[in-house]
C-alpha cells in the first residue's frame, strides 16, 4: 500500500477500484441508463433511426403492462414449471454424479456441458424435428392412443416447456453438483449411525446442505427462462407466446423501442422482486 | 436414571470376515468378546483391518462371513440406523448446518423423542459444552468438536460406543487432555467403548484391554501391562513400544512350575528367561528386552543385575533428552541395541561415545520369541 501511495498519492484506493468502476459503467450502467431513458421517451416523435428524446412518458409502462400482462403471466408460469422440472431432473443427476459416479464423474460432467458445443438455436431446432407431427414420437404416441388421431406435440405449451427444461437443465445441474459435491459422505454415514432412515438422511442432512445449490440453480434457470423467446417461437404457436416474444416483436417488427424498453424494465423489476423474496425465504441471503 | 442401566450385554464377534470385491482380505476370521462396560482398544498400523472391523460393527460395512452379537441379539445384517451402536467418527462428521444442541438432539429425534431438551442439557453439561449449545460446529475448536461428536453419540445410550481414531485430529497436548476426559466420561456412563487407534500410547493409557491387530488378525490381546511386559510376537514387541531382539539358541530348560526357566545362548553369553515368557518351541529364538530395562556400566564397574553381563559393547551414540538418555550400543557381533537410562544423577554425566561398556538386565524382564518371525515386523516405516 505504501509503495502504491508513493506512485498515486493519497488517493491510491480510488485508482485501484478504477478498472472495476469503468467495467461496470461500460457494461452495466450505460446500457441500463439507455434502456430507462428509452422507456420514458415518446414513441410518436422518435424512431429507431433518428433516436428518441426523453419526455418522461410514464404512460409507456401503463400501456405495456395493460396490453401484455397475459404474456407476462404465461412467461412466469412456463418458466416456473420448467424450473421445477429442471430441479427434479437435475437434482437426481447431480446427486448421482457427486456420490455414485466414481471414476465416471468427469465423463458425466463433460456430457452435461457437451450440448453447449452446439448452438442453442440449432439444438432447439432439432427438437422441432423430434416433436414434428409426422415424427417418430408423435406417431408412436398416436399408435398407443395416448395422443388422438390429429393430436400433436409441436406448437403446444408442452413443447415450449419441454424446450425450456431441456435448454436450461445444465444451468440447474452445475450449481447443484457443486453444492452436493462439497457434502462430506461421512455426514450421510453419521446420520445413518444416528438412526436416520434413508429418507430422513435426505430431508435432514443432504437437502439442507444442498440448499445453496438449489437456490443458485433455480435462479440461473428461472431468470433466463422467463425472458426466453427462442423456445416459444420455434416450438410454440401464437397461443404460447411469452413476454420475450413480445419484447422482440416490439423492438424488431414494430420498431416501437419505448414500449419494448418499458416491458423489459417491468420484467426485470418483477424478477428482481421475486428473487429477493425467494432468497430470503430459503435462508440463503449470503448468496446475494 | 443412570446411563449405565441401559447397557445389555457383551459384544461378540464370531468368525468375522471381510473380503473386498478386489480380493483384499481386510479382516480374517476374527473372534472377539468385548465384555459389557469395558474400555476396549483395537490397536494396529493403518491397513490392519481395525477400522473395517469397527465399520462392520456399526453396520457401515457388510461382513462377508461371521456374525456380530450384542448379548443375545444378532445384529450382523441389521441396518446401521437400527443398531444399538453409535460411532464417534474420525473427523467427527458433525452436521455443519445444525447448532451444537441440534447436532446432539439428532439421534433422539430420529428415534421419536418428543422433547429431548432435558437430555441434551444433561449431556452438554457432562461434556462441558453448555456454553456452546447455540453455536455451529465451525465456530468450535478441535477439542470442543470432539466433545460434540462424543455427546451426539452417548446421548443415545447405545449398548456399544465405537470411537474411530477420535483424537487423531488433535494436537499432542489437547490429545492428552482429551484422553483423560474420555476415560472420565466412560467411567461415568459405563457404556462399552470400542476404541480404534494406531497410537499405542493412547491405547495403553485409556483401555482396560488392548487387542493388537496386524494384517486382519489379532496378534495378541490383554491388559496393557501384560502386552508390554510379555509380548508373544515380534510384531507386538516392536509395535507396542520398542524392543531389542537378539538372536539366541536354547541350551537348556530348568525348574518346574512358576520357577521354570529356559537358558539361551546369546553369542556366547547365557541368558535366563522365565518359561512363562517363552513363546517358541524351536531351538532358536529372539531374546527380547525393552530398552529401559537394559542396564549399562563402563567396563570394569559392577552392574546392579543378578544375570549374566554381555561385555565388549561400545557406545556409538548418546542422545540426551532431559529426563533420560538414549544410548545406542554396538555389540561385539555387530548388532546395535538401544538403552534408555533415567537421568537420576547417579552417574554424574553422560557416558561418552566410544566408551566400552558392559550390558545386562534383570532376567525376569526378558522374553523369547519365535525365530521364524520377522525381526522388523511392526517397526514403523516412516
Amino acid at each position: 500500500m505504501e509503495a502504491l501511495q508513493r506512485v498515486f498519492g493519497k488517493n491510491a484506493a480510488y485508482y485501484l477500484i478504477g478498472p472495476a468502476a469503468i467495467w461496470l459503467a461500460v457494461f452495466f450502467l450505460f446500457p441500463m441508463l439507455s434502456l430507462l431513458t428509452t422507456s420514458l421517451s415518446d414513441p410518436a416523435t422518435g424512431s429507431p433511426i433518428n433516436g428518441y428524446t426523453l419526455t418522461w412518458r410514464v404512460q409507456n409502462y401503463v400501456e405495456a403492462l395493460g396490453d401484455y400482462w397475459p404474456y407476462m403471466m404465461r412467461s412466469l408460469l412456463y418458466a416456473g414449471i420448467a424450473t421445477i422440472l429442471c430441479l427434479v431432473l437435475g437434482y437426481v443427476l447431480a446427486y448421482a454424479i457427486a456420490f455414485k459416479a466414481g471414476r465416471w464423474k468427469t465423463v458425466m460432467l463433460v456430457l452435461v456441458i457437451a450440448p453447449f458445443f452446439t448452438s442453442f438455436l440449432v439444438r432447439t431446432l432439432s427438437w422441432k424435428l423430434i416433436l414434428a407431427d409426422n415424427g417418430f414420437i408423435v406417431n408412436t404416441l398416436q399408435t398407443l392412443h395416448i395422443l388422438g388421431e390429429d393430436g400433436r406435440l409441436l406448437a403446444t405449451p408442452f413443447a415450449v416447456i419441454m424446450g425450456l427444461t431441456y435448454n436450461f437443465l445444465p444451468f440447474t445441474i452445475l450449481p447443484l453438483y457443486t453444492s452436493l459435491e462439497k457434502i462430506d459422505p461421512k455426514l450421510n454415514e453419521a446420520a445413518a449411525d444416528l438412526y436416520a432412515s434413508p429418507f430422513q438422511r435426505f430431508t435432514k442432512v443432504i437437502w439442507p446442505l444442498s440448499l445453496p445449490g438449489v437456490v443458485g440453480g433455480t435462479l440461473l434457470t428461472f431468470i433466463p427462462a422467463t425472458g426466453d423467446y427462442i423456445n416459444a417461437s420455434l416450438l410454440g404457436s401464437p397461443n404460447t407466446q411469452m413476454v420475450g416474444n413480445k419484447i422482440q416483436q416490439l423492438f424488431t417488427t414494430a420498431g416501437d423501442y419505448p414500449h419494448a424498453a418499458a416491458l423489459s424494465v417491468i420484467l426485470m423489476v418483477i424478477i428482481v422482486g421475486m428473487v429477493l423474496v425467494y432468497v430470503r425465504r430459503a435462508g440463503t441471503e449470503e448468496l446475494l | 436414571m443412570s446411563l449405565a442401566d441401559q447397557a445389555r450385554g457383551d459384544l461378540k464377534l464370531t468368525g468375522l470376515h471381510k473380503r473386498y470385491p478386489n480380493g483384499f482380505v481386510a479382516v480374517e476370521s476374527l473372534d472377539l468378546v468385548i465384555p459389557q462396560g469395558s474400555f476396549f482398544a483395537l490397536l494396529g498400523p493403518s491397513g490392519c483391518g481395525k477400522t473395517t472391523t469397527l465399520r462392520m460393527v456399526a453396520g457401515l460395512e457388510e461382513a462377508t462371513k461371521g456374525t456380530i452379537h450384542i448379548g443375545d441379539q444378532d445384529i450382523t445384517h441389521a441396518k446401521p440406523y437400527k443398531r444399538p451402536v453409535n460411532t464417534v467418527f474420525q473427523n467427527y462428521a458433525l452436521f455443519p448446518h445444525l447448532t451444537i444442541a441440534e447436532n446432539v438432539a439428532f439421534g433422539p429425534k430420529r428415534r421419536g423423542a418428543k422433547d429431548p431438551a432435558a437430555d441434551v442439557k444433561e449431556i452438554l453439561a457432562l461434556t462441558e459444552l453448555t456454553e456452546q449449545a447455540g453455536k455451529r460446529p465451525a465456530q468450535l475448536s478441535g477439542g470442543q468438536q470432539q466433545r460434540v461428536a462424543l455427546a451426539r453419540a452417548i446421548i443415545n445410550r447405545p449398548d456399544v460406543l465405537l470411537l474411530d481414531e477420535p483424537l487423531g485430529a488433535l494436537d499432542l497436548k489437547l490429545r492428552r487432555a482429551m484422553q483423560l476426559e474420555l476415560k472420565r466420561i466412560q467411567d461415568e456412563v459405563g457404556l462399552t467403548f470400542v476404541h480404534v487407534t494406531h497410537d499405542q500410547e493412547e491405547a495403553m493409557t485409556m483401555a482396560d484391554t488392548v487387542a493388537v491387530m496386524n494384517k486382519g488378525r489379532i496378534e495378541q490381546m490383554g491388559a496393557p501391562y501384560d502386552l508390554y511386559t510379555n509380548p508373544h510376537t515380534t510384531f507386538v514387541a516392536n509395535f507396542l513400544g520398542r524392543s531389542n531382539l537378539i538372536k539366541g539358541k536354547v541350551v537348556g530348560r530348568e525348574g518346574t512350575g512358576a520357577d521354570a526357566v529356559v537358558k539361551v545362548d546369546m553369542h556366547g553369553t547365557i541368558a535366563t528367561i522365565k518359561a512363562s515368557k517363552v513363546h517358541t518351541t524351536s531351538d532358536e529364538g529372539w531374546v527380547g528386552i525393552r530398552p529401559e530395562k537394559v542396564l549399562i556400566q563402563p567396563e570394569g564397574q559392577t552392574i546392579d543385575a543378578p544375570g549374566a553381563a554381555l561385555s565388549g559393547a561400545v557406545v556409538v551414540d548418546a542422545s540426551y533428552i532431559g529426563v533420560s538418555t538414549d544410548y545406542t550400543l554396538r555389540m561385539p557381533w555387530g548388532q546395535e541395541i538401544t538403552c534408555f537410562e533415567q537421568n537420576t544423577g547417579r552417574r554424574g554425566g553422560l557416558i561418552p561415545v566410544g566408551t566400552k561398556v558392559d550390558v545386562s538386565w534383570r532376567p525376569e524382564f526378558a522374553f523369547l520369541l519365535d525365530s521364524a518371525q520377522d525381526v522388523e515386523a511392526g517397526l514403523e516405516e516412516d
